[in-house]
């Protein structure tokens, strides 16, 4: 589904990106960890189109299609979905207004029919379901004055109206309590299906308690330093970043030096 | 011929012709006050940029200009459906370049409700009303657009809504300036008063017509008495080649309500001036605003609160997107004097700038001599947000529609502010098709 083939970014003169390579195909779940600043979220924005990152090496392959080529209203229409780290307020547009505007502006790069208010009525009540959100909060400026949690549920309803072939998420555990945690995580598990792929970006492994990765990465300075299954994010959590901080940063050194 | 100011010396001699066919009626109190604006007039001619009040708005281009005033037009009914606002319903009062077409007009609201006459009229029949309202609070001192108003005084409305009465039925003032033949110019009148204890919801809706230009210099007077509450609207959806300079005055007694909504849907250069002084306790004034330019549009929007009394409100919003070229200004002058204690005052102007040409000047001006006061006042111009353009996009909105839809939020706030269901509606349309123009 997804091929992500030595990518590399920038943005103005600092590099970030430095050689990401990441193969997901559909039906698996990757999550990517790293510490702080290490560029998850500047890899996450990069796929889904972000223009303030100069892409300066490197290939995107999504289901065929040079994703890098696309801009990002056409990614979200090939079923590229990003869940925001920090959902952004806007004022004025409510939830239902703006993924109708969504909903049909990517059923026409489809070429499909529009759907009309009646069916949107019917398919956001289903979806609402999915993460036990409030009809009012739809109704409302969409994340504006939302708590943190409010926004991580408006984003995963909004990933369910969707229904994207690939979604990231970003951080969407940060700021959750216990309780949240798990409607939203029940939210993406009840979307996941052998034809989509979901990347789960975090910080912590208790997201990985309810969503349950085939894979797991670590993110260091712009690099995938480390892969592996379950039991690695486990390691992680048990014992922190810092080793894996000194064997890149030794293995950098020799390098120099080398 | 005076050629650098050709459109005055037309306007004296105009004048002189005028009141060389009046007879008796130069005598009368309402003439005196033409005369004394008049005279004004002559003094001040026209302002340049070098007078502090319209240093960002030259008006050279319309000074230099010949306009045919109050000119002929064969301004049909089909012409009517064709410009009329969807819907609405009221007191609809049709002046084509200026001058009350009876005919295509129509007053529902019965005598008893409201007084509604010609300005002409007004002066014959109300003599006593208008000599005691006529030009007793505007800046036709100061003024020169003002003065010239004054000085021909003669088209026009005058409402008189008695004391205790709610008129249900609004009044809709439609101004078309038919340049399709000729550059055209009207000078419309206002005078509203209305009474204690009573509430009327009154629009001046200017629409042009045609490739010509034209020139309107409207004046509009209310006195709004103890406990009464006033909606006003200004609409404007002129051509580019319409020439507006406006000045609405309103004098506000204690505990009465006034509530302006001027909302530039288009229009060449436009000129607003909105002066409004509370004269009594717990009043409140609202003053919104809304300006879309685009091309080489000009909107200009100074307002003037006059603080003259303790524990009143005013309350201010403009709001703006400029694009392509076009040039907005804002200045909002705010005076609470050393008896109005206790004055709540605020105001707002925000802007979004969707082109590098565009530009937007904005002055708030803040005169307070009473100490115990609240008061804030607030400008941005800035740029749309590109985090939420981005966020909209990630969904899959087009970068233009995301503009839209923010523009067209951006814009809800003061459209939401309208009470009268059809001219909401008009305006919502006039402004989408606006934002999604170019
Ligand atoms: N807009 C930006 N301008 C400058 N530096 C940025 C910008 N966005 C991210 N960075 C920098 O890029 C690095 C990676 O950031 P980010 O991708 O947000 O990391 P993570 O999500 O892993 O915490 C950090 O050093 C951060 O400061
Ligand atoms: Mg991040």
């Amino acid at each position: 589904m997804l091929k992500i083939d030595n990518l590399q970014a920038k943005i103005g003169e600092k590099q970030i990106l430095r050689g990401i390579n990441l193969e997901v195909k559909a039906g698996e779940v990757h999550a990517i960890m790293g510490p702080n600043g290490s560029g998850k979220s500047t890899l996450a924005s990069v796929l889904a189109g972000r223009e303030d990152y100069e892409v300066t090496g490197g290939s995107v392959d999504f289901n065929g299609t040079d994703l890098l080529e696309l801009a990002a209203e056409e990614r979200a229409a090939e079923g590229i979905f990003l869940a925001f780290q920090y959902p952004v307020e806007i004022p004025g547009v409510s939830t239902t207004n703006f993924l109708k505007t969504a909903v049909n502006e990517i059923r026409k790069y489809r070429g499909e029919e529009p759907m009309d208010a009646v069916q949107f009525l019917k398919m956001f009540k289903q979806k609402m379901a999915y993460v036990n959100i409030d009809q009012s909060l739809l109704n409302r400026a969409l994340n504006e004055g939302f708590s943190g949690g409010e926004k991580k549920k408006n984003e995963i309803f909004q990933m369910a109206v969707l229904e994207p072939k690939l979604a990231i998420l970003d951080e969407t555990d940060s700021g959750l309590d216990i309780d949240a945690l798990r409607i939203v995580a029940e939210g993406v598990n009840k979307l996941k299906s052998p034809d989509n792929a979901v990347i789960v970006v975090t910080h912590y492994q208790r997201l990985l308690d309810y969503i349950v990765p085939d894979f797991v990465h670590v993110l260091y300075k712009g690099r995938i330093v480390k892969s592996g299954t379950k039991e690695l994010a486990l390691e992680l959590e048990e014992r922190g970043y810092d080793w894996i901080k000194a064997e890149v940063d030794a293995e950098e050194l020799g390098e120099t030096i080398a | 011929m005076d050629n650098k100011n050709s459109l005055k010396a037309q306007l004296i001699s105009d004048f002189q012709t005028i009141e060389g066919r009046m007879n008796g009626a130069a005598k009368s109190a309402v003439h005196q006050v033409r005369q004394e604006a008049l005279k004004t007039f002559e003094t001040l001619g026209f302002p340049t940029i070098k007078h502090e009040e319209w240093k960002y708005s030259n008006v050279k281009n319309l000074v230099n200009q010949a306009f045919e005033f109050n000119a002929a037009s064969d301004f049909s009914a089909q012409d009517v459906a064709d410009s009329s606002i969807p819907n609405l319903e009221g007191n609809i009062l049709y002046f084509v370049n200026g001058v009350y077409n009876a005919a295509l007009s129509s007053i529902v609201s019965p005598a008893s409700e409201l007084q509604i006459l010609t300005f002409s009229d007004a002066i014959k029949q109300e003599p006593a009303l208008v000599e005691k309202y006529f030009n007793q609070y505007t800046d036709s001192q100061n003024n020169a657009f003002t003065a010239l108003n004054t000085a021909f005084a003669h088209n026009g409305i005058f409402v008189h809504v008695p004391a205790n009465t709610v008129v249900t039925q609004p009044v809709i003032l439609r101004f078309i300036a038919d340049a399709r033949k000729v550059n055209v110019a009207s000078q419309p009148r206002n005078l509203i008063v209305v009474g204690k204890r009573s509430e009327v919801q009154i629009a001046e809706a200017y629409r042009s017509l045609g490739e010509n230009a034209s020139f309107t210099n409207a004046v509009t007077e209310f006195f709004v008495e103890e406990e009464a509450n006033v909606h006003y609207y200004k609409v404007q959806n002129e051509s580019d080649k319409a020439y507006h300079i406006g000045t609405t005055s309103v004098l506000q007694a204690g505990k009465s309500v006034f509530t302006a909504n001027t909302v530039t849907a288009n229009g060449g250069f436009v000129r607003n001036n909105l002066n409004i002084k509370i004269d009594g306790e717990y009043a409140e004034a609202n003053m919104f605003g809304l300006y879309i330019p685009n091309k080489k549009q000009h909107i200009d929007n100074h307002t003037a609160v006059d603080h003259a009394k303790p524990n009143s409100e005013s309350n201010e919003l403009y709001k703006g997107i400029l694009k392509d070229n076009a040039v907005g200004v804002f200045n909002g002058k705010i005076f609470v004097r050393e008896d109005a204690q206790k004055t709540n005052a605020f105001q707002s102007c925000k802007n979004v700038l969707m082109s590098e040409n565009a530009s937007m000047n904005t002055k708030p001006q803040l005169e307070i001599w009473a100490d115990d006061v609240k008061c804030s006042h607030g400008t941005t111009t800035g740029q749309l947000n590109e985090d939420a353009l981005f966020y909209m996009q990630a969904r899959g909105i087009s970068k233009d529609s995301a503009r839209a839809l923010l523009m067209l939020a951006f814009a809800q706030e003061v459209i939401d502010k309208m009470k009268i269901p059809a001219i909401k509606e008009y305006l919502q349309e006039l402004i989408v098709d606006k934002i999604y123009q170019g």
